[in-house]
């Protein structure tokens, strides 16, 4: 095995070696929890820019292990895998960070932790996935490893959510096996690739393929949350707020929308999928989704709800980027809002956690003037909100700029009048929360207030909202500087050869 | 090297326990201390025999030196060391899993004299199943294989009675006749074939077996009584009785591995000794059978309301998916469809024996099984939640599990043949499998607010630890999915020219 | 003509059936054990018929090692039930194997 090989098992076993042995400490042993989760974290943040680093000096990075005859396990780091990484062990690094202050008492921390390492490992291993039987085999992985973070409360609520999520889950993952080994079964194991299929095998199969694109584009849209395959998302609430930043903005959701990335560009190739005439209907499920997921949003009072409805919006933004794949600059545009979206989200989820651990704030309503007591927490949260808006210069501006211009490139006028009206359901939904958090009234005591010295909260749960406002700020702002995610985006694109 | 000579070891898994049967049985107190000893020993035995397969390959060894059509056979071949692996493996976890168990019973203060003759008969009879297990895996003679079945069954009706309730004996006659009924079709069976070609033995057999009306008869006969046996649906009747009331390593026994031995049986039949005689009628007539199995087992499982019985149903539902693969099997070639079927087995051996136990921890800890109360497990035996949790991964087909090798497998040969439909039944089964994993692992991991432990309950290890460590064995059995296939390829004949490039 | 053999054979095959018959309609668990204990001579009967070797007016032995066998095994299923049999009877006073009988609630 090449040393790029042995750096790509490292940054898996990175994350699910303390899991393991996180599953065997016993509760009372913090420290040596704490230590082994940040350990493993920044090991995994080193390993992973390592492997950035060597991407963009064109190293390749491979391993294959035979899985069964004519099937193999195939970890490739390419530049699309890299963005996905990259995010994935950046957030996790903070997540962890929350995590830690989150749960200080809270009982089956062990549990908690273990999953949570499993779970950030078959999010990474999705990101390496070289080849569709991989990406299967880790995808349903990461089903396995969220449910239990989903029903950690063990409450009814919590279980209840739990079961959905694997209603939708199993389902969807079911119709993606069958996807998968029916396109096996006609076009072999096939690895990533910037072409896709061969091009003779579309006169041969043509209604096969697109009856195989449709199984595998509605198995990872469970994930990715398009209406009307969202359901399971907002229940999935319940779960503590560090789960429900990992879901929404590193694990399952962005797992979804890769899926739909790498399928649409590397499994049939952009080229294939243009003459099996397969975008429009993706582009149209995305845009329905933006528009619904925004208009639900609007109606929630939970704040909580409220985030995941908008979830479900702003995912499909990736969605709609890469279903107008041909035109470069709305394919950058959906790619870099997978980062950014996970950026936005998860500043918006720890605020929301904070507000709830804190003062135990769980709908807007309780919001008025929060940002009096909490100034840091609301300026981190108004960064995020105003990301989602778009408004420059934070990073979602950049998304929905280039989603514009790709959109007018390829002379589909209405995907920019989908962006406007999203625009505007966004700064419905937020910019409330926001003006009354900073100028509204207090109404009466907070539901439970705790104290934390000179700090508005635990130290560990304010620095990483901080931490991610600043990233969306600055990567906003150097948006063309020389790593920037667009930059890198730009370098992904470049592959594609539109 | 007269008296032992290298290709003696091959007798070695029937006579160690064998042995171990006759002595705990005359002297009945030593049972317990030495039964995981002879586990060992025979677990021993096999890996030796596993080396020798891939050093030599296959071998045939003639008990006394009377070769066939006169004297006994045995060979070892890829199949039969798999199976004997399965047994071994899932065997030693019983075994360790059984003495934990009836120490536990004898140190609760009630009815310590019957708990503590119930173990005394338990390893005797225990040893004999498996020494007429491995016999008949080992055997290659129609006719020894009848008396092996006729142990196996005796011996596994026997340990079905053992918890001495009036449930479990009335499940256990009705298992003796059923079985006793299967193994009369099948001598029957032998009967037509001896009249037709006056041979016993299995390879000369099926060098000479063509399409013969005998052999045709034979065959339906032959197979009607192993279906008896392994419990295909509609003949599956007799099964949830029986093995949801026997004791719980009894129960671990009967559905991770008596089952399979006639399935293995029917398999190597169908596809090695008579494949000339096999019609695809027959086959999809099977595959049908299965996937009614499949889903007839699934939807019961759904709507029991004690584990166990859950548990014995979703064993009839799991045996649909070794029928599925009759049908593939024909047109597909048949390294896949092997693999599957060997997979299937084996996973389900080691996850299916590890729910048995953790249902049987269970109920020792908490005095019933019902669903509905199981609230709260997790707190006080979260190992054996977890080793529930793990094992229904595999029956659910989830990777990395050995199920979803199989599965995968299964539905890879369904579509490389056109038969995309029975992919359809594989992937259906694995969702309403998840449905009856997801109804009784929801009950173990919830804990409710306010929940205290009620009682404290003596730790014990060997209770645990078996079921876990088997289920973690079915759950990374598919990352370890090439070794396996390459011994699947030693030595049967019709499996042989498949794998491309060879072992990994 | 009938032969010696086929004979034989027939009467084996009648016997089978009637046992199979008996078993699968009796309830009685006596009666089934009975019934299953007929089903076995007649494969036995079958079996060693198929010793008698038309022509060369040999008998082949190794039939008859197999009934020998057969015998053996199936007195010890017979005993193995009747045992069963009786336990039954005494725990529960129930001859008779019924549906009812096999799903019981109370647990293991």
């Amino acid at each position: 095995m090449s040393r790029e090989g042995v750096l790509l098992i490292c940054i898996l076993l990175s994350s699910a070696l303390p899991g393991i042995i996180i599953f065997g400490l016993r509760e009372e042993s913090t420290r040596l929890r704490t230590g082994l989760n940040l350990l493993g974290a920044s090991l995994k943040l080193t390993l992973v820019v390592a492997m950035d680093i060597g991407i963009a000096q064109g190293r390749v990075f491979e391993v294959r292990l035979l899985l069964m005859p004519g099937v193999e396990i195939f970890l490739n780091g390419d530049p699309l895998s890299a963005l996905f990484a990259t995010l994935s062990s950046v957030l996790w690094f903070l997540t962890t960070l929350y995590a830690v202050g989150y749960l200080e008492e809270s009982p089956n921390r062990s549990h908690f932790f273990g999953y949570f390492s499993l779970c950030v490992t078959v999010t990474i291993g999705i990101a390496l996935a070289g080849n569709l039987i991989t990406f299967l085999l880790f995808y349903e992985m990461l089903t396995l490893t969220t449910y239990p973070l989903i029903i950690h409360r063990g409450t009814e609520k919590a279980l209840l959510a739990g079961r959905n999520y694997l209603v939708y889950t199993l389902a969807g993952g079911g119709l993606f096996l069958f996807g998968v080994v029916w396109l096996q079964s006609i076009a072999g194991a096939l690895d990533f690739s910037s072409t896709g299929l061969p091009v003779d095998l579309l006169g041969k199969y043509h209604t096969e393929l697109v009856l195989i694109f449709a199984l595998l584009i509605i198995g990872v849209g469970v994930k990715a949350a398009i209406v009307p395959l969202h359901g399971w998302l907002p229940q999935a609430m319940v779960a503590p707020a560090p789960v429900s930043a990992l879901l929404h903005a590193v694990a399952v959701v962005k797992a979804g929308a890769f899926g739909i990335t790498r399928i649409v560009l590397d499994v049939f190739g952009i080229e294939n999928v243009l003459r099996l005439q397969l975008l429009p209907s993706l582009t149209i499920a995305a845009s329905l989704t933006i528009i619904y997921g925004s208009v639900r949003a609007l109606q929630q009072d939970d704040l909580k709800r409220r985030l995941a409805f908008s979830t479900v919006s702003q995912i499909s933004y990736i969605a709609l980027g890469v279903g107008l794949a041909d035109q470069s600059l709305a394919l950058i545009g959906g790619l870099v809002h997978i980062v950014h979206q996970g950026l936005m989200k998860i500043t918006l989820f720890f605020c929301a956690g904070n507000l709830a651990e804190t003062l135990g704030i769980h709908r807007i309503s309780q919001m008025n003037g929060v940002a009096r007591r909490m100034p840091l927490t609301m300026a981190a949260f108004t960064v995020g909100a105003l990301g989602m808006i778009g408004i420059p210069p934070t990073v979602g501006f950049v998304s929905k700029w280039y989603l514009g211009l790709g959109g007018l490139a390829s002379g589909n006028w209405w995907v920019l009048a989908v962006l406007v009206v999203s625009t505007l359901l966004n700064a419905g939904y937020f910019l409330p929360i926001v003006t009354a958090a900073w100028f509204g009234k207090q109404a009466g005591p907070w539901p439970q207030d705790r104290k934390f010295g000179s700090l508005e909260t635990n130290w560990m749960l304010l620095l990483p909202p901080l931490v991610t406002a600043f990233i969306i700020m600055a990567v906003g702002a150097v948006a063309n500087a020389r790593f920037s995610p667009l930059a890198w985006v730009r370098f992904i694109v470049r592959e594609y050869g539109i | 090297m007269l008296i032992f000579d290298a290709d003696a070891w091959i007798i070695c898994p029937i006579v160690f326990p064998l042995a171990a049967s006759i002595f705990f049985f005359l002297s009945r107190r030593t049972g317990p201390v030495a039964a995981p000893v002879a586990a060992l020993a025979t677990g021993v035995s096999i890996i030796i025999l596993l080396r020798q397969l891939l050093l030599f390959g296959p071998r045939h060894y003639y008990i006394g030196g009377w070769q066939a059509p006169l004297g006994i056979t045995l060979r070892f071949d890829g199949p039969a060391v798999l199976m004997l692996a399965m047994t071994g493996l899932t065997g030693i976890g019983i075994t360790l899993y059984a003495r934990g168990y009836f120490s536990f019973r004898i140190a609760a203060p009630k009815r310590v004299g019957r708990h503590e003759r119930q173990e005394r008969f338990f390893w005797p009879l225990w040893m004999m199943l498996w020494a007429a297990m491995n016999g008949l895996f080992l055997s290659s003679d129609i006719f020894n294989l009848y008396v092996t079945m006729e142990l196996v069954s005796i011996a596994a009706v026997a340990l079905a009675a053992l918890s001495g309730k009036p449930a479990s004996q009335i499940a256990a006659i009705r298992y003796l006749l059923v079985s006793f009924l299967g193994s009369l079709s099948y001598l029957l069976g032998v009967v037509f074939l001896y009249k037709t070609y006056g041979i016993l033995d299995l390879d000369m057999l099926q060098d000479i077996a063509g399409a013969a009306p005998g052999t045709r008869v034979a065959l339906a006969l032959i197979t009607i009584g192993l279906l008896l046996k392994t419990a295909l649906f509609p003949m599956h009747f007799w099964l949830p009785p029986a093995h949801a009331n026997a004791l719980a390593p009894v129960s671990a026994i009967l559905s991770g591995l008596v089952v399979k031995g006639s399935f293995y049986l029917l398999f190597r039949f169908w596809f090695e000794v008579f494949s000339g005689a096999i019609s695809i009628g027959a086959l999809n007539m099977l595959g049908i059978l299965g996937a009614g199995a499949i889903l007839w087992g699934a939807l019961q499982a759904m709507r029991q309301q004690r584990l166990k019985l859950l548990v014995a149903y979703s064993t009839v539902s799991q045996l649909g998916y070794l029928f599925i693969a009759f049908p593939l099997a024909s047109l597909e070639g048949n390294m896949k469809v092997w693999g599957a079927v060997i997979f299937m087995a084996m996973a389900h051996a080691c996850a299916k024996s590890a729910m048995f136990m953790a249902a049987g921890t269970i109920y020792l800890h908490i005095g019933h099984d019902r669903i509905n109360e199981l609230v709260g497990i997790r707190a006080y035996l979260p190992v054996t939640a977890l080793a529930y949790a793990i094992a229904g991964v595999n029956l659910m087909g989830l990777p990395p599990s050995g199920g979803f090798i199989a599965k995968w497998l299964l539905l890879s040969a369904s579509f490389n043949s056109m038969q995309w439909w029975w992919g359809v039944v594989v992937m259906v089964g694995s969702l309403l499998a998840s449905v009856y994993v997801y109804r009784v692992v929801c009950q173990l991991f919830i804990i409710p607010e306010g929940y205290t432990i009620k009682k404290q309950y003596p730790r014990s290890h060997l209770l645990e630890w078996p079921a876990f460590t088997l289920a973690l064995i079915s759950l990374l059995l598919g990352l370890f999915a090439p070794y396996p296939l390459h011994i699947l390829t030693i030595g049967s004949s019709n499996v042989a020219t498949i794998i491309p490039g060879g072992p990994p | 003509m009938m032969s010696t053999n086929l004979l034989y054979s027939l009467t084996g095959l009648v016997l089978f059936a009637l046992g199979l018959y008996a078993l699968i309609v009796c309830s009685h668990l006596l009666r089934k054990i009975l019934a299953s204990n007929i089903m076995s001579s007649g494969v036995f009967l079958m079996l060693v018929s198929t010793a008698y070797r038309a022509g060369n007016g040999k008998i082949d032995p190794v039939p008859h090692a197999m009934v020998l066998t057969g015998i053996v095994v199936s007195v010890s299923a017979t005993a193995l039930a009747l045992v069963l049999a009786c336990r039954v009877q005494e725990t529960s006073n129930v001859t008779l194997v019924r549906e009812e009988y096999q799903h019981d609630t109370s647990g293991a």
